[in-house]
């Protein structure tokens, strides 16, 4: 990689007991969409904040733009356009308004921020809502305001926090069209999220992350390649046979994953697979043959489930 | 065109104060334009109906009261105690309750030091803002009593820019000790403290009239020391006193500015 933005080695934080993030080591390149997978307390959001310089670390050394946020934090902040978990947008001011005042925080001039404001509200598709106070907007809007706002100061990296939780399926895949416009002008994005659809979407490297640690690193395709088979075939023989027929189909396929209301079978070719289970005379309720995914990725690398 | 990068490398900004406190009151003048004006106006009508019921009503049985060296209209002595009561009014008003809001509720502190400002950009502004408030209290109590007649002459402007240093210490306080509140029922706490300190600071008769212990008590809060900092400017009566009292707010306004941008750095930025 060219010299990285961003570069994290053995970063370890503690709260307490309690260890949110143990020794973790990456790196981001300019213009790359970095993202970090993982079901919630895997320490994503920890890594964030101490990313975003709102945070500090109990070891190991971080540097963005070569600066460590811990000791510059104003400075490194300046770079950054931070798009939180939860939106904060200033719901005494108006959509206008947020974006301006939010300029000024970076102390970019007004003049500077009111050419910006126009961009920005085409780019959130907020144009009409300009003069709304931002309580008014429905979550979608908020999360594309918050995101708008993050890219005021035009910053070099933009920080992404489960851009996505809590919204309907067509307000993602518009946020998802907006944040792909954004990668393809070249911002470099950091994202977290435990939906691997959107890690698929979204990001050109993913780490795989669990309870504090990174358990695997590469790109969404490169990481299915390594950890899982082409193709998975699930199939369902209700809640009681499951444990039943779980040893014979154990000897057809290369592995095999038995969860509370499926069973999970690893091959290249799922429907070969489906007919030598049919012709066994065994017959599941239901049977789909699906590419792998991430979820399966994490599923062989931590035995569990992202959502559970 | 200086980018945020070049803006912030400018400054010799440390981890603690980016040298923007300004804009806090650019935002809290975008927020005040939108609200409604009914807090305000009542916040500043308060000591307005002191000075009447108490003036005009007691007044006339009390007649005059002796502050020791002179015999004054008990309106024109209850006036400037009520300017400084004014203008602390004012400055808690923002450094308490919109502080607690925007600390616990709406997260306003936290968004703030995301970017490039600092813990001290955040405290300074916002004290700033909750002065400029306990300034307005008191110019518009002041033109009041001009109007009815009661400034002894036109010296009591002086009481102004005092009455500024009372509304500086009690905004600077006010929110370091908010800083540290989490619920409402803590909250409830200043206003317990807040009233009786009103009632009996000696904004309405000396506080001669307590016992010895009281009096000691009363002249340890910092109200006592506004009303008789803003009553030597009133008066004109400059005596050593004031100093005494200017160094009370001095240290109130070091005090709470380094309390609160600890407490800040210490919430958002661990």
């Amino acid at each position: 990689m060219p010299h990285p933005l961003i570069s994290v080695q053995g970063l370890t934080k503690k709260f307490d007991d309690f260890i949110a993030v143990n020794g973790v080591n990456f790196q981001v390149g300019k213009g790359e969409s970095f993202g970090l997978l993982g079901p919630n307390g895997a320490g994503k959001s920890t890594i964030m904040r101490i990313l975003a310089a709102t945070s500090t670390r109990t070891a190991g050394t971080v540097e963005i733009l070569d600066k460590d946020p811990e000791r510059f934090g104003p400075l490194v902040r300046a770079h950054l356009g931070v798009v939180p978990q939860q939106d904060n947008l200033d719901g005494e001011l108006t959509v206008s308004e947020n974006l301006f005042i939010y300029g000024r925080y970076f102390g970019l001039s007004k003049r500077f921020i009111n050419n910006k404001i126009e961009e920005l509200l085409v780019f959130a598709q907020l144009e009409e809502k300009r003069n709304v106070k931002v309580e008014a907007l429905s979550g979608g809007m908020k999360r594309r305001l918050t995101i708008a706002r993050g890219l005021v100061s035009e910053p070099d990296i933009l920080l992404l926090d489960e851009p996505t939780t809590g919204l309907d399926p067509q307000a993602r895949h518009i946020l998802w069209d907006r944040l792909f416009r954004l990668k393809e002008q070249g911002v470099t994005l950091v994202l977290t999220t435990h939906f691997m659809d959107e890690a698929e979407q979204l990001c050109d490297r993913i780490v795989v992350m669990d309870k504090g640690a990174i358990m695997a690193e590469g790109s969404p395709a490169g990481l299915i390649r390594e950890y899982s088979s082409k193709e998975v075939l699930e199939v369902r023989f209700g809640s009681d046979r499951n444990v039943e027929v779980a040893p014979v189909l154990q000897k057809m396929c290369e592995r095999m994953e038995t969860l509370p209301d499926r069973i999970l079978m690893y091959a290249d070719d799922g429907e070969k697979l489906l007919e030598q289970i049919t012709a066994q005379k065994l017959h599941p309720t239901t049977s789909l043959v699906r590419r792998s995914s991430l979820e399966d990725v994490f599923l062989r690398l931590t035995g569990r489930t992202l959502i559970e | 065109m200086s980018s945020a990068i070049d803006i912030a490398r400018d400054q010799s900004s440390s981890a603690m104060y980016a040298g923007r406190p300004q804009v806090l009151l650019e935002r809290s003048w975008l927020a005040f334009r939108s609200t409604t004006w009914v807090p305000i106006f009542t916040g500043f009508m308060e000591p307005v109906l002191f000075l009447l019921a108490f003036g005009y009503g007691m007044g006339s049985l009390i007649g005059d009261v002796s502050t020791g060296t002179a015999d004054i209209d008990y309106t024109m002595f209850i006036a400037p105690g009520l300017l400084a009561t004014s203008a602390m009014n004012g400055a808690i008003y923002d450094s308490t309750w919109n502080v607690f809001w925007k600390l616990n509720e709406s997260k306003l502190y936290k968004t703030m030091l995301s970017t490039p400002l600092g813990p001290m950009d955040i405290a300074l502004g916002e004290i700033a803002w909750a002065l400029l408030r306990g300034l307005v209290y008191s110019i518009g109590f002041l033109t009041v009593v001009s109007i009815l007649g009661l400034t002894p002459s036109v010296w009591a402007i002086l009481a102004i820019p005092a009455a500024s240093l009372v509304a500086f210490g009690f905004a600077s306080f006010g929110m370091a000790i908010t800083s540290f509140f989490k619920t409402y029922q803590q909250m409830g706490f200043i206003n317990f403290v807040m009233l009786p300190m009103t009632l009996f600071s000696g904004s309405l008769y000396p506080i001669s009239v307590y016992p010895d212990w009281l009096e000691k008590v009363i002249m340890s809060l910092p109200l006592w020391h506004g009303i008789e900092l803003v009553r030597a400017f009133w008066f004109g009566s400059i005596n050593s006193g004031v100093f005494l009292h200017i160094s009370y707010f001095l240290i109130m306004i070091i005090l709470g500015l380094f309390v609160t941008s600890r407490r800040l750095r210490a919430l958002f930025l661990r």
